[in-house]
């Protein structure tokens, strides 16, 4: 036996699998009470898009489907208007 | 009302246009072109509500062979028939590389509004710059 780390939940502490360390995802939007996503604010939407500037998916950010049309809408408007890039390599 | 044909009344609707100037414009013509289409809003029976000016920004890729561009952005209460107006005139302008209306429901103009007064906090940006940096 180890010695007493009582608080440590054992499940977690025997798990090889990372996901059991994460915590579960929410939705960012829903939790913050965000209701619109400015499209001309490049930083904020840089956080929804790859290091190629492909919209992330929801399994990976964790966004309701709710938001994810707005967030993709958003990132569609800010490409038009050159504040996102198209295709990038390395945008992070 | 002015002389319209119409006897109804005109319903006013909320439209954002950001626009981006060609970076060949002095500061002049510049001021020339941004007032020409604000007349043009409230020529139209239209209202400005805000304005708004970016300067020489950056653009995340090349149109029409420039890097830079002057954005400006324009909010205004209109009727449906005027953007197809306004965007033709955009169209029509060679000063204008790319252009974009869109209509602001009612959490888009809470989100202006706000932004307006500066509700939005700097630090968190500050941070971000700060991640930038270490990573290089």
């Amino acid at each position: 036996m180890a010695k007493s780390n009582s608080q440590v939940n054992p499940a977690m502490v025997f798990s090889t699998t990372p996901e059991a360390k994460q915590r579960k995802k929410y939705c960012r939007f829903k939790k913050n009470g965000i209701k619109y996503i400015d499209y001309k604010d490049g930083k904020f939407l840089l956080k929804f898009v790859n290091e190629q500037g492909k919209i992330l998916p929801r399994r990976l950010t964790g966004t309701s489907l709710k938001f994810q049309r707005k967030v993709a809408l958003a990132v569609k408007r800010a490409r038009h208007l050159a504040v996102l890039p198209y295709v990038a390599d390395g945008l992070k | 009302m002015a002389a319209n044909t119409k006897s109804k009344e005109v319903v006013l609707n909320n439209y954002e246009s950001v626009i981006i100037f060609t970076p060949v414009l002095s500061e002049e013509q510049l001021k020339e072109v941004v007032s020409k289409y604000r007349s043009m809003i409230t020529e139209n029976a239209g209202e400005l509500v805000h304005e708004e000016n970016w300067g020489l920004t950056k653009l995340a890729y090349t149109i029409d062979k420039k890097t830079t561009g002057f954005y400006h952005i324009y909010e205004y209460k209109a009727a449906g028939d005027f953007v197809a107006k306004f965007e033709l005139a955009f169209r029509r302008d060679e000063r204008i590389m790319r252009f974009l209306t869109t209509a602001l429901d009612k959490d888009a103009l809470i989100y202006n509004q706000r932004k307006r007064n500066g509700e939005f906090n700097q630090p968190k940006k500050e941070k971000l710059e700060g991640k930038e940096n270490g990573k290089k």
